[in-house]
């Protein structure tokens, strides 16, 4: 019997070792983080491992799980949609930069009503998500839709059942904007949500929406494009009207000024500007400092080439993402020459 | 444990073949049990700093405020043995139709496709019911809410129970998926047990005149009433730690609301949708806490079928 359990241990022991090599493979990059950058970051996954034959391996389990696999170390690179403070950075020998933009959009089940076609402001979303206004044709909404029809039904709110940066970013627009939200909820990757129904992922927010007749909920804009959702106009900033467009996303994301901040800590939340659409974000890359060079090395090649090659920013445009300016590129090349110490 | 092999011829050869045998069969007994206390311990342990900081509070608090990293366990706990409950009110009387049906009425030929859909149905993964569930059985189901409000809301005190807007999401569509996946479970187990009736004590009761109600109710259920009773604790058990299923479509909304219609929430759907993302140390432990407690309620629900099964064999020797 002694030998059996030899032999187990033996076999045992043989597994947890080759664990950890098949994760030092160096043609195989691991990342792990939020689901908004899943779409396009796949696309760019497998051309990546057409053209130079190094494989990605991205686990869209949200941007908090993002955070906790790199503080862990159990990943070479993660996806956060929340930026992460440079004093947690510091403390976790992490480092951080921008990926690419995205736009957070709310998504409506509304018989008879067209894409665009409802508008909203910031006060009253926050109110909507927070059930002070529980009814379709409430005076609030009315008010900014007098030529759309609505019902007098129940408004059912669609929020993520799991922590997510497109939560935060929702959340900390609807605190910018309203008292009452900031008071009561605040803005994390996970909310105290007075009302609704949750779902996870935003492949989750996204199926609720279509499933639940009179909901509204929040989701990236290519998981609103990609399922043909109606999603609403709102009133940004200037008090413009917008419909959610790669335009206004980068009109938005063209007041952000990198140069002042330290990690790229920014959140773009309500930007001034006519054609701005209030809920656009930045997301971010998380990297470890303290990961060895050839790591880094091959998780920033796979990075500098999506950040410059022209297939892959047309991709990203494609699946409705905008694109990191040219000036914002070489900001970020920058950090990784005094950060990581790598020149590409 | 027996430390000796009884009854055996105690030649060289077998001696040397059995005692390894029984060794190894020892150990893995031993391994189970280990397990066990090692899994319950870890999640005690792991949970114990929320169970320190809110205390009691933790098992009768509704507040779930990741924001302000408070945590209170009610509404999951709540949702998880209503929902089970809802379920087991349905899938019973459903699992005993089909069991009578199978053993006592079906013509012969209909027996075995019926019985083989029932394993089948056994077999379907959860996430498939929970997918199901979410894309067609919901937009069905709130179909019928608005019948169901109206026609049941009405009723004083039970008409609570029915009120809210139709989703089609919520407490009550959770138990209806949780039933179908436990009918196969409670279902086959009465079928077996009601095979095993001696045919003479049936024989006997038509030879009397019974009616097939009779005799079910009369004869095949007092027979087999401890293996029902395990069969319907082994469903409930399934149905208190199922997770996917039951995460597509309960909403999970961290409240308790008087209407079934509500979106509400359980401990495992808590746990398959935090988990991944319990980034401070208070909101994991809470969630580690939130399992131990799963582990307490389910081995809770063991030890009461254990005793009630010990009373129905006691009060039959009566």
């Amino acid at each position: 019997m002694r030998k059996a359990i030899s032999i187990l241990m033996g076999a045992a022991l043989a597994a947890s070792l080759a664990i950890p090599a098949l994760a030092a493979d160096s043609a195989t990059l691991t990342g792990a983080g939020g689901t908004a950058i899943y779409p396009v970051l796949s696309k760019w996954a497998a051309a990546y491992k057409e053209s130079k034959s190094v494989e990605v391996n991205y686990q869209a389990i949200g941007s908090g799980g993002g955070i906790a696999q790199i503080k862990a170390k159990t990943v070479a690179f993660a996806n956060s949609d929340k930026p992460l403070k440079p004093e947690d950075l510091k403390a976790n020998k992490l480092a951080q930069f921008p990926g690419v933009i995205i736009g957070i959009v709310p998504v409506i089940n509304l018989k008879g009503v067209a894409p665009g076609a409802l508008v909203l402001d910031g006060k009253t979303l926050a109110d909507i998500f927070m059930g002070t206004i529980a009814k379709w044709n409430d005076p609030a909404i009315k008010a900014l839709n007098p030529d759309v029809e609505l019902p007098d039904a129940q408004i059912i709110t669609v929020h993520r059942s799991d922590g997510s940066g497109t939560t935060f970013n929702f959340a900390y627009y609807l605190a910018k904007v309203s008292k009452a939200w900031r008071d009561k909820i605040g803005a994390d990757t996970s909310l105290p949500w007075p009302t609704g129904v949750g779902g996870k992922g935003n492949a989750g927010v996204a199926a609720y929406v279509q499933q639940v007749a009179g909901s509204i909920g929040y989701v990236e804009y290519a998981y609103a494009i990609e399922n043909k959702m109606t999603y609403t106009s709102l009133v940004n900033a200037d008090g413009k009207t917008v419909e959610p467009s790669l335009a206004a996303f980068q009109a938005a994301s063209s007041n952000a000024d990198f140069s002042k901040t330290q990690d790229f800590y920014l959140v773009l939340a309500n930007q001034s500007g006519e054609k701005s659409w209030p809920i656009t974000a930045f997301t971010y890359m998380l990297m470890r400092r303290d990961a060895s060079k050839e790591d880094n090395q091959a998780v920033l090649q796979f990075m500098s080439w999506f950040l410059n090659d022209d297939g892959a920013q047309a991709a990203a445009k494609q699946l409705e993402y905008v694109p990191l300016p040219a000036e914002t590129v070489s900001l970020i090349k920058e950090y990784w020459k005094s950060e990581l110490g790598i020149t590409l | 444990m027996p430390t000796q092999a009884p009854g055996h011829a105690s030649g060289p050869s077998s001696q040397r073949y059995d005692r390894p045998f029984r060794q190894l069969t020892q150990v893995t007994a031993v391994l189970v049990l280990v397990m066990l206390v090692a899994i319950a311990v870890s999640l005690l342990w792991q949970g114990w700093p929320a169970f320190r900081q809110f205390g009691f509070g933790f098992l009768v608090s509704n507040d779930w405020d990741p924001v302000a990293d408070r945590y209170g366990a009610l509404s999951p706990i709540y949702g998880t043995l209503l929902s089970s409950l809802i379920a087991l009110l349905i899938a019973v009387p459903v699992s005993l139709g089909i069991a009578v049906f199978i053993t006592e009425l079906a013509p012969p030929w209909l027996k075995r496709p019926v019985s083989t859909a029932i394993e089948m149905l056994a077999g379907i993964p959860s996430v498939i019911f929970g997918m199901w569930g979410l894309f067609i059985f919901a937009p069905a189901f709130a179909g019928l809410e608005p019948w169901l409000t109206s026609h049941l809301g009405p009723i004083p005190g039970l008409g609570l129970l029915f009120q809210g807007p139709p989703m089609g999401i919520g407490v009550l569509s959770a138990s209806f998926i949780l039933s179908i996946m436990i009918v196969p479970f409670i279902s086959s187990i009465m079928r077996e047990v009601f095979l095993l009736t001696p045919p003479m004590l049936k024989e006997s009761a038509y030879g009397l005149g019974a009616t097939t109600w009779e005799v079910v109710w009369n004869v095949v259920l007092p027979y087999t009433k401890t293996a029902v009773v395990g069969g319907i604790f082994l469903g409930l058990g399934r149905a208190l730690g199922e997770t996917m299923a039951v995460t597509f479509v309960i909403g999970n909304a961290h409240q308790i609301a008087a209407s079934l219609l509500a979106p509400g929430t359980s401990i495992s759907a808590v746990l398959a949708n935090e988990f991944s993302e319990a980034t401070t140390p208070m909101y994991r432990s809470s969630l580690l806490a939130l399992g131990f407690i799963l582990f307490v309620i389910t081995f809770a629900v063991l030890v009461l079928a254990k005793v009630m099964l010990l009373r129905l064999q006691n009060s039959e020797g009566q």
